[in-house]
């Protein structure tokens, strides 16, 4: 489990990899607030379409760095999450503080 | 209840054995020809259970969690995850969606709310200072009428 992070204009873009569970998102959220503090973006983007596991841990991932790039004025976008990860997402109602999209390259991806 | 087959998985609950239980759901479970969603649910709703085990049960204390598997008629699984940590002073409170005793940790709040919708069925009976139980099970469509 990783992310992969780079930065263009003011929007940060986190690649998630592999299994997000409670063990291996601590690592992931020190990397992403390591960055989003370094280097205040506008928009932070996390992208799922190589995340192959995720439970109710991955919600609180997104909640905590809404709540950070709220209080920087920014927001967050959820990008491309595979179609069993969306339904715990759409259980959380985690939709009503970040936008869920889907890019061309994350459909090629999930289907 | 008849039981066509079981395992019974006991490790210390070391939050690595996250992956490790839903590793062992997914090798035990492929003999019944789950489908990808039905697997994905089981290992979801596992995962949460075990999560809250580590997470809650052994918050100040270590131990063991078990994890029992059974396959029984009818494609039928029956799943028990149990600590012997904490235990839930008021279950009902705690099954409420959002509700969280770790809000510093980035905890939703979502474990049971997960287990109860990706599973057909959840018992959760629990003791103070003496551990949890949660029982869920799940019927797998039948095979033959699966699209492959």
């Amino acid at each position: 489990m990783a992310a992969a992070l780079h930065q263009e204009n003011s929007c940060l873009t986190a690649v998630l990899s592999g299994e997000l569970d409670h063990h291996n998102i601590r690592s992931i959220r020190e990397e992403i607030d390591t960055a989003v503090i370094e280097q205040q973006p506008h928009t932070l983007i996390l992208d799922f379409r190589q995340v192959t596991f995720m439970d109710s841990s991955g919600i609180g991932l997104i909640l905590g760095r809404c709540k950070i790039m709220g209080g920087l004025g920014g927001s967050t976008i959820v990008r491309n999450p595979p179609p069993h990860i969306k339904r715990i997402m759409r259980l959380s109602g985690i939709e009503r503080i970040a936008r869920i999209e889907t890019t061309p390259a994350g459909k090629e991806t999930i289907q | 209840m008849k039981i066509e087959n079981s395992i019974k998985f006991v490790f210390p609950g070391l939050s690595v054995n996250e992956h490790t239980a839903r590793a062992v759901v997914s090798a035990f479970l492929i003999q019944t020809d789950p489908t990808v969603e039905e697997l994905a649910d089981i290992r979801t709703a596992v995962s949460e259970a075990v999560t809250n085990c580590i997470v809650h049960g052994y918050r100040n204390t270590s131990g063991d969690v078990e994890l029992i598997i059974k396959i029984l008629p009818q494609r039928e699984i029956y799943i028990r995850i149990k600590d012997k940590g904490c235990g839930i002073p008021d279950v009902q409170k705690a099954m409420e969606p959002l509700f969280t005793t770790a809000p510093n940790e980035e905890r939703a709040g979502l474990g049971f709310a997960v287990m109860q919708s990706f599973m057909d069925s959840i018992r959760v009976r629990s003791k103070p200072g003496e551990g949890t139980t949660v029982t869920m099970r799940k019927k797998l469509r039948s095979s033959s009428c699966r699209i492959s």
